[in-house]
Parts: C-alpha cells; sequence; structure tokens
C-alpha cells in the first residue's frame, strides 16, 4: 500500500507545516521552534498564577478557560485514552496566566490594554498580561498555538510571543434594521471576532427600513416601527445579553442611533418627529429627516437619549449624521421660515449643523462621547475635541486618504472603514485588496498618524440576513482584523493566504465546530 | 401551446386540449396576491376561500388513477408535503370547526397514463398537469407521476396561513406544463468537496423551483472524489481526502433522492482537459509535458495517442454509464490546452501520421470522436461543451450542445441549432460569478430564444442549466450563494416566455425565498425587509 503510507506522511508534513504559521493574525514578536510538548485533555488545565491579580472568580477569565477548553478539546477529553506513543517530548498539563492590574467587573474601553506575553518552554508555560483583556487575547493566541497529530494527540511547541495591537479600536459593523438578526447570530458573530481579536462590535441598530430597538420609554417606536413587534424586536434582555456577550470577549458595543437622515422607522412610533413633505403648498404625505425646527424634537431626543446613555454603558456613542437628504426640508414651509429666523439662508448644512450641535450638546451632557460619520466633519459642524470622525466614502468628496488627512490635521481622532465595506461583493478573493489597505498611508504628521485610532468593517444590510450572514463576513473580516491588529510590516499576501486557509479550516473543525466562513 | 425538445415530448389529449384553452387567457395579471413560483402556464382564481385543518386533511388516491399507495415517488411526495404545507407551522387550535362546505379535506391524485412509478425521469417525461382547487375535495390530474410532483409543488405555495392560523386556499384552475425539459443547476463537486447532505439539501430546493437536471460535475483538475468500482485508485489517489470520497452508496442515495423529486442526475466525467486529477490514480493516462526536450515532470491533458488511454476509458464509462441510469453522460471538453500536446514528441509523431500538420484542434477532435463513439455504443447519449462543436467534431446527430461562453451566445446558439444539434444555454447564468445587488433581475431577463432562426431551430433549445462553479464555494456558502438567484432561472425556464414582468416576479420571490428560508433552506434575501420565520440556519 504505498499509497497509503504517502498520503500518511504528507498529512503528517501539513501537520507540522501547520503548526506555527497557523496564528491569524499574526502576532507583533514570535520565536518558536521545532521543540513540542504534549498535552493531555484530562490532565490539561487553566490556572491562575499565584501572584495574580485575578484569581478564580473572575467572570471574564473564568468562562474564557471553560471556552478555550471546550474549543480546543470539546468532548475529545473524555473519550479518548491516553495515547500510547512514546516520545522525547516533555508534557505541558497547564498554562498558568498572570493578570497584573486587578479588574474583573469592568466593561473594555478604548484606552484598554491588550498587551501580553506568551511564553512556553522547559521552564514554564505562562501567560502574562496587563489586564485581563490581554488575557484573552492571549488564550485565543494560545489556542491557535495548539495542533494535532494524526492519531490525535495534541501538541504545543517552544514559543515566545510578545504581543500587542497595532490599533485600539478594531471594529465590525452589523445592521439590524435592513434585515433582522436572530439574537443567535448576533452571538455567534461576537465569538468569530474575539476569534479574530475584534474589540468592538458597531450595533448599527435602527435605520429606514426597521427599528427593532425596544425603547422602555418610548414602547411605540418597537411598535409601530419594527418589522414585527412580537418577532422581529431586540428587547432589554436582548440587549443585556449581547453586551455581558460581548464583554465576557473583551469586545464593546458601540450602539448607533443614526440622526437626522435614516430615521424612516422612527416616524410611525413618534407622531411629529420626521419632518412633513411638501408638494407645491401641502403635504404630500411622506416623510423626511427629523425636524429640526420644533422643540418637541430636542425634548424626545432628550429623554431618548438618556435612555441610550444608561442602557449602553460604553463611553461612547455613535449619532450617525450621514447622508441627510435636504429635499423633504426644502420643500417644507415650516422648516423654509426657521431657516430665516435663524439667518441660514439657503444653506441647509446649516440647519444639519444645528440640528447635529444640539444633538451632540444633549449627549455630552450625559458624559458621554461620540463617534460620527464623516459628513458630520465635512459639513463643518462645530464638534467637541474629542469627536471621533469616521470615514466611509471612498471617493467623493475627496478620497478616502485624503480625507483621513483631513480629519487628523483638524486634529480630530479617526476610524477608517471606507475600503472596508464586506457587503460589497465581488467575484474572486477580494481579501486581498481587503488585506492589503494601509491605514497611515496618508500624508500628515506623526502626531496625525497617531490620531487614527483604528478602522471597522461594515457589512450592511441591504442584501445580507441570517441565512448568508456567516459565510459573507467569515473569513473576509479577518483580513481586516489582521490589518487592525498585526505589524504594519505584516502584507504578505501568500503568507497571509496559508494562514488564512488554514484559520478557516481551524474554524470549522473545531469541537465546538466554531462557525462557517466562506472559502 | 409550444412542445419542444427532440420532437419526442408528447402531449397526450386531454391535457393537450386543456392547455390550448389555457394558452388564450391572459395569464400574468391573474397572479394577484398568489406567491406562486415559477408562474404556471394557466392559473385561474376567484376570492372564494377553503380552509384545510391539518387533523382532517390528507392526499388520496383516485380511484381511477393508474398509481395507487404502491406507488413509492407518491407516497413519498405525500408526506413530505403535508410537512412543506402543516409541519412548519404552530397549529392553532380552537379554529378547527370549519363549515363542511367551505373545507378543504383531501387532495386526490389521479395519474391518467402508466405512471411510471419506478422509472427514473428522462428528458422526455411528461411534467404537465392541472390542478382544481376546490371543495371538499381538489383533485390533481397528471399523465405520469412526474407531473403529480410539480402539481403537489404548486397546490403547496397555494396554501397559506391566514392572520388567525387558519390554513387556506383559494379556489383555483391551474392548468401547467414546462417551457423546456431540461432545466438543470450544475455543481461542481472537485474544486470543493460538498457533502452528500448538501446535495440532497440542494435536490430539495431544486424541486421548489421545478428543477429537474442535477448536472453533477463530478470530478476535475483539483481532485476525483468519485469512487469507482473498476478503478479505486483514482479516487484513493486522486481525492482530496478519504473522506472527500462519494462512494458508490453515497452516488445511489443522490440518484433515489433525486429520482423521488423528479430530478435527472446528469453526470459529468470532462475530458480531455480538466483531468489532473486523474493522474494521480492512473499511471499514463495524462500527457507528459516537455521542456527541452526532456519529460518536465508536469502532466497535461489526456494522453490521446495511447491505445491504453482508450482501453481505460471504455472501462470507466462502461461502468458510469450504468451507476448513472440517465439516458445521457456529459463529456465535458472544455478549455483544452495544447501547450503540453506541442511540448511532446510522441504527440508530434502521432499528429504527423495522422496527418494533423500542427492543427492540434484535430487531434482533440480525434479524441473526443472516439469518446463519442464509445458512449453511443453503450447507447447512451452525449452532452459537450460547446468548444467540442466549435472545432468541428464530427458530432454523432443528437449529441447535446451546453453553450457556456458568455460572448455573443445568441450568435453560437444560431450556429448550434443552425447544424441540427440540440442545445443547453449556460453562458448567462454563471452563478458563481457574484455581484452587489440585485443580479437575480439579469438572470431573469435572459430571453433563451433570442435568436435568429426557424422555429426548427428554436425547437432544438431544450433548456438551461444554472452554474454554480466550486472555486470559491463549499458547503458554507452554496446554499445563500444558489438561492435564490437559481429561481430566478427556473422560472425562466419553466413559465411562458410572457411571464417577464419583474416587479411582479420581485414581489413573488421575495415572498418565495421565505417559503424556502421555511422549509429549511438558507436562501439569501433579495433586498431589504424581512421573513416572519427567519432562517436559524
Amino acid at each position: 500500500m504505498a499509497g497509503s503510507t504517502l498520503r500518511f506522511s504528507l498529512l503528517l508534513a501539513a501537520a507540522f507545516a501547520g503548526r506555527a504559521t497557523a496564528l491569524w493574525p499574526w502576532p507583533q514578536y514570535i520565536q518558536t521552534s521545532e521543540l513540542r510538548y504534549t498535552i493531555f485533555p484530562q490532565s490539561f488545565q487553566f490556572q491562575y498564577h499565584l501572584s495574580s491579580a485575578a484569581q478564580v472568580g473572575c467572570s471574564v477569565l473564568d468562562e474564557a478557560f471553560q471556552r478555550y477548553r471546550d474549543l480546543l478539546f470539546g468532548s475529545v477529553a473524555f473519550r479518548f485514552p491516553h495515547p500510547i506513543e512514546k516520545r522525547h517530548t516533555s508534557e505541558k498539563n497547564s498554562l498558568v496566566v498572570l493578570v497584573v492590574t486587578p479588574g474583573c467587573d469592568q466593561f473594555p474601553s478604548l484606552g484598554s490594554v491588550e498587551n501580553y506575553t506568551l511564553t512556553i518552554n522547559d521552564e514554564q508555560s505562562l501567560l502574562l498580561s496587563e489586564t485581563v483583556w490581554g488575557a484573552l487575547r492571549g488564550l485565543e493566541t494560545f489556542s491557535q498555538l495548539i495542533w494535532r497529530s494524526p492519531e490525535g494527540t495534541f501538541y504545543v511547541n517552544k514559543t515566545d510571543i510578545e504581543d500587542f495591537p497595532r490599533f485600539p479600536h478594531r471594529g465590525l459593523l452589523l445592521d439590524t434594521s435592513r434585515h433582522y438578526l436572530p439574537l443567535a447570530s448576533i452571538l455567534d458573530t461576537l465569538d468569530v471576532m474575539a476569534y479574530n481579536k475584534f474589540n468592538v462590535f458597531h450595533w448599527h441598530l435602527v435605520d429606514d427600513s426597521s427599528f427593532p430597538y425596544e425603547s422602555f420609554t418610548f414602547p411605540e417606536l418597537t411598535k409601530k416601527g419594527s418589522y414585527n413587534p412580537a418577532t422581529h424586536i431586540y428587547t432589554a434582555q436582548d440587549v443585556k445579553e449581547v453586551i455581558e456577550y460581548a464583554r465576557l470577549r473583551g469586545i464593546r458595543v458601540l450602539a448607533e442611533f443614526d440622526t437626522p437622515g435614516h430615521t424612516l422607522s422612527w416616524g410611525p412610533g413618534v407622531p411629529g418627529l420626521l419632518t412633513p413633505c411638501y408638494s407645491g403648498s401641502h403635504p404630500s404625505g411622506t416623510f423626511g429627516p427629523v425636524n429640526p425646527a420644533l422643540n418637541n424634537t430636542y425634548e424626545f431626543m432628550s429623554t431618548f437619549f438618556l435612555e441610550i446613555s444608561t442602557v449602553f454603558p460604553d463611553f461612547y456613542l455613535h449619532l450617525g449624521g450621514d447622508e441627510v437628504d435636504f429635499t423633504c426640508w426644502k420643500s417644507n414651509p415650516d422648516i423654509q421660515a426657521f431657516m430665516k429666523k435663524k439667518g441660514f439662508g439657503d444653506d441647509f448644512k446649516k440647519l444639519e449643523s444645528f440640528y447635529i450641535q444640539t444633538l451632540l450638546d444633549i449627549v455630552s451632557a450625559y458624559g458621554k462621547g461620540y463617534v460620527v460619520w464623516q459628513e458630520v466633519f465635512d459639513n463643518k459642524v462645530k464638534v467637541r475635541p474629542d469627536t471621533i470622525i469616521q470615514v466611509w466614502r471612498e471617493e467623493i468628496p475627496v478620497k478616502y486618504v485624503k480625507e483621513l488627512a483631513l480629519v487628523t490635521r483638524a486634529g480630530f481622532r479617526a476610524l477608517l472603514s471606507a475600503p472596508w465595506y464586506l457587503n460589497h461583493i465581488t467575484y474572486g478573493p477580494d481579501w486581498k485588496e481587503i488585506y492589503l489597505v494601509e491605514p497611515l498611508a496618508f500624508e500628515g504628521s506623526p502626531e496625525q498618524k497617531a490620531l487614527v485610532i483604528g478602522g471597522e468593517a461594515c457589512m450592511w444590510g441591504e442584501y445580507v440576513d441570517s441565512t448568508n450572514l456567516v459565510p459573507r463576513l467569515w473569513p473576509r473580516a479577518g483580513a481586516v482584523a489582521e490589518r487592525l491588529w498585526s505589524n504594519k510590516m505584516v502584507s504578505n499576501l501568500d503568507f497571509a493566504f496559508k494562514r488564512l486557509a488554514h484559520f478557516r479550516c481551524e474554524l470549522l473543525s473545531s469541537p465546538e465546530s466554531r462557525h462557517t466562513p466562506h472559502p | 401551446m409550444e412542445q419542444r425538445g427532440l420532437a419526442r415530448l408528447r402531449l397526450p389529449g386531454l391535457l393537450a386540449l386543456l392547455a390550448a384553452l389555457a394558452a388564450r387567457t391572459p395569464r400574468v395579471s391573474a397572479s394577484g396576491d398568489l406567491n406562486l413560483w415559477p408562474l404556471p402556464v394557466s392559473l385561474k382564481t376567484t376570492p372564494r376561500l377553503f380552509y384545510l385543518s391539518p387533523g382532517n386533511f390528507f392526499f388520496g388516491h383516485s380511484p381511477t388513477s393508474k398509481a395507487g399507495p404502491s406507488c413509492a415517488v407518491l407516497q413519498e411526495a405525500f408526506r413530505r408535503y403535508y410537512d412543506y404545507i402543516f409541519g412548519f407551522y404552530k397549529w392553532h387550535h380552537g379554529h378547527n370547526k370549519i363549515p363542511s362546505e367551505m373545507e378543504l379535506q383531501k387532495l386526490e391524485v389521479s395519474v391518467i397514463m402508466d405512471p411510471e412509478c419506478d422509472s427514473f425521469p428522462s428528458i422526455t417525461s411528461d411534467e404537465s398537469y392541472t390542478l382544481l382547487v376546490k371543495g371538499p375535495v381538489a383533485t390533481l390530474t397528471a399523465n405520469r407521476v412526474w407531473g403529480v410532483l410539480r402539481g403537489l409543488e404548486t397546490f403547496s405555495q397555494l396554501i397559506y396561513q391566514d392572520s388567525y392560523g387558519t390554513f387556506t386556499a383559494n379556489e383555483s384552475n391551474i392548468v401547467d406544463s414546462p417551457r423546456f425539459p431540461h432545466r438543470g443547476i450544475l455543481i461542481d463537486t472537485s474544486r470543493h468537496f460538498l457533502p452528500v447532505k448538501t446535495i440532497l439539501k440542494t435536490l430539495d430546493a431544486m424541486a421548489f423551483n421545478k428543477f429537474n437536471v442535477l448536472h453533477w460535475h463530478i470530478v476535475d483538475d483539483q481532485s476525483f472524489p468519485y469512487q469507482s468500482i473498476s478503478f479505486p485508485e483514482l479516487s484513493n489517489k486522486g481525492s482530496y481526502s478519504l473522506s472527500h470520497v462519494y462512494t458508490p452508496n453515497d452516488v445511489r442515495t443522490v440518484i433515489e433522492y433525486a429520482r423521488l423529486r423528479g430530478i435527472r442526475v446528469l453526470p459529468e466525467f470532462d475530458s480531455p482537459g480538466h483531468t489532473e486529477s486523474w493522474g494521480k490514480g492512473q499511471k499514463d493516462l495524462l500527457t507528459p509535458c516537455y521542456h527541452a526536450r526532456e519529460p518536465s515532470g508536469t502532466f497535461g491533458p489526456i494522453n490521446p495517442i495511447l491505445n491504453s488511454t482508450y482501453s481505460f476509458l471504455s472501462k470507466l464509462f462502461k461502468e458510469i454509464s450504468t451507476v448513472f441510469p440517465d439516458e445521457f453522460i456529459h463529456l465535458g471538453g472544455d478549455e483544452v490546452n495544447f501547450n503540453c500536446w506541442e511540448s511532446n514528441p510522441a504527440v508530434l509523431n502521432f499528429m504527423m501520421n495522422k496527418g494533423f500538420g500542427k492543427n492540434f484542434k484535430k487531434l482533440q477532435s480525434f479524441y473526443m470522436q472516439m469518446v463519442l463513439d464509445m458512449i453511443s455504443t453503450m447507447k447512451k447519449r452525449s452532452i459537450v461543451w460547446q468548444e467540442v462543436y466549435d472545432d468541428e467534431g464530427k458530432l454523432l446527430p443528437g449529441t447535446v450542445v451546453q453553450v457556456w461562453k458568455m460572448g455573443d451566445f445568441y450568435k453560437e446558439l444560431e450556429n448550434i441549432t443552425a447544424a441540427g444539434f440540440p442545445v443547453i444555454i449556460s453562458a448567462p447564468w454563471y452563478l458563481d460569478v457574484i455581484n452587489y445587488g440585485q443580479d437575480w433581475r439579469q438572470y431573469y431577463s435572459v430571453k433563451p430564444l433570442n435568436f435568429a432562426g426557424t422555429p426548427e431551430q428554436k425547437q432544438l433549445v431544450i433548456g438551461g442549466e444554472a452554474c454554480i462553479w466550486g472555486e470559491y464555494v463549499d458547503a458554507t456558502n452554496l446554499t445563500p450563494r444558489l438561492w435564490p438567484r437559481a429561481s430566478a432561472v427556473g422560472e425562466r425556464l419553466w413559465s411562458p416566455q410572457e411571464v417577464t414582468d419583474l416587479d411582479d416576479a420581485y414581489r413573488r420571490l421575495t415572498r418565495h425565498r421565505c417559503r424556502m428560508v421555511r422549509r429549511g433552506i438558507a436562501a439569501q434575501p433579495l433586498f431589504t425587509g424581512y421573513c416572519e420565520h427567519e432562517g436559524r440556519m
């Protein structure tokens, strides 16, 4: 049976080749050797170091240990006896975790330190990190280092890793308005985000199409604005679950309530909120953006965002502000009168600015920071200096590279999304293009570059729901994840392809059957 | 009523008459609030409603039917469709007291001719049916079981749950038959292996869209997952791994599952190109390529100059012709790269002896001719990709040519049919090629007969296939990438050519996609919106 011998040795070779190169995203510093240690699932444990600030009872790590144990060994631990294979390998029966700074119950934030070092050698098997968030990243890396021989034995090689993210904001946007995504889809996405070291879930909750967020101050919003008020909504409990599930994975939830445009679904639940459009001298029966001329509007926003500020613990809220269509405002005589009164002339950008500024004041009074889409900057709205501007337009009004230069020159922090609209699909391996984006390739001072805090992969929902979300998102979003985590120098496509292909199969084949990205 | 396909389709008297009557009434506008996909030839409905109670409804055979409870195709279908109609909903109790004059209690099925219960569907299978929905007994009449299957799908699409949860159907009268007899989906299990489960799921979805051919592009350069009885080394060495293999039992499972849904399984063993994976398990089959007078260690297409090649192929195709019951075998013949042949001195020598000069197309034709002859001695018919026709192979009359090249495919259709060969259209329906947005509209708007030609030429268009090639597709993304985009092709091939209203199609297809989702098919959305029963895939 020459044939089967050949096949066998090929598999073995694949396993050897696979082990160190299987990491995604690639760490900042790694040294690894051929020396390997056997891991016996029955006896292997994650342990807290005696001097660790986190100890048993630390929710974030206790849960993570459980999770990674399942991911690595699943149920196999109890099915397989000790392999009889005797080799010159020693055994590793634990990974010792040492966290320096206490804190297991807080939420991750933009300032969270995610650094860690991972040392696997004859003397120790240690994961050292400043915070629990760093420990989470290190656990993921550790799980990717473990490999399995064809006979089923688990190994880890002698390895030294020192790792930290290139950018502190590594996000993924999901749109639950164009299509409702069941809670399970969102939670699954959070899992895969953690595998890719993403740390921000940008939740574009509501938009023109539907209002699935169940507000307790304004329940009519969902009752009248959701696709189906019984089934296609996120209850307070759902939202809590998402936030906690994310927290346990070191992921922030950045909630977006986009106004004054993209708000058609708000209208039915809050009469008077949207601008009535006119056709000639009569209301046409259709509605435009939020009506910026009424005091009621700001009273509503004030109450609504008080709720939002309480429900979502993250320091930042996303306030939208993109793509405001002025046609309806222009048609409405009350708006025209308001413009005249305010001395805005014919410049509707001024009206938009007026609205946004008032809204920003409301939200900052609640002690929140905010992220807005680039139009707010483009339209010269006066915003607080700590505002984060999200750049999403590829070409217009200027190329996104130029826009990054403009935003940072004005001293604002920037988030990049323009080249990472993953809802746009084309035939072929488009992950390469996504991967090769260099976020800092714009003209600017080192201080300007430092203002780019990261980026986000966006999965808008016009053509996406739970039937196709996963294969459309993964592993393409993985390319963004590595760009935002790894060193700028990590940009070799062949090297990336090998690892990404391996990583995809890893996601598919883990005992708990992680998830299902497309080829 | 146009009939088409190899001049062998016969619509027997009764149905032909009904169809002729139906042809005179306008159809599209009648679809109203109905969610039928694909749209039938003729549909009349009234506002009169009938109610169905899951506990008091059944499918049964008419006393005059030629098929009875021993007909597995029908018994299995009854069970399936009962589930599709009632099984996925929460049953609401308390509305079961339906006045008897408003209740639909039974769908009575009547097969008029020899039902073909134990046969395999074929290119000439009669799929026409008439469906009369009324109370208390609705009737479904067809010449053969194949028509019954199509009619059951239509019947299941007519029933909806009203806002009180009651199962409801409008009084309707439907006469239906397909526009084209060959309505296929091509899957590619070589670039990526597709688990049997995924193939069966695809067959389910095909039945929901009245597709009737699974074109199984089973092997190619990348892997050889077909486990051959005569040449087990082909998959032992040529598959991705020993678990990425279709055993004879897997193949039987697929064929029977397809048969029960009125779907033919058309196997493709593409040669002489696209055969890299064959070489691993069959020594000397592929042409050794030369570099500077020395074998370079790489291999090209199948070696057409060796007798051993043809004795191997003869044995392999003998097996294939037995394993796959369909009358047709797809022989491929596309994209043959001549570089390797050109480099090989033995091939050059052969060319000289045969007087082919430098024309490698003649060598390719020589090869294809040998294989085509082989197939015809096995009492099978061949389908080939368009290159085989383009390169002037002397095709046996009746050989079917599949058109896949996008550039002016109408001209190609005109030429092939003018030469008298039947054609299958795939060029505008390569669904593996994806774009942002609603590309289903472009698949839907294709006019298969929009080429210059006589009515006889148009008769030679036997249908089309939506192709989902596997370079970027495996079990993780096949279903949402295929459905509902392929549904657009499904309706184009089934419904009358006047059915072209995109707005109406959008409305029906949106609902049809939700119906597929409810039945467990992860069909992706057409655009913004929602399904009452979201997928939990």
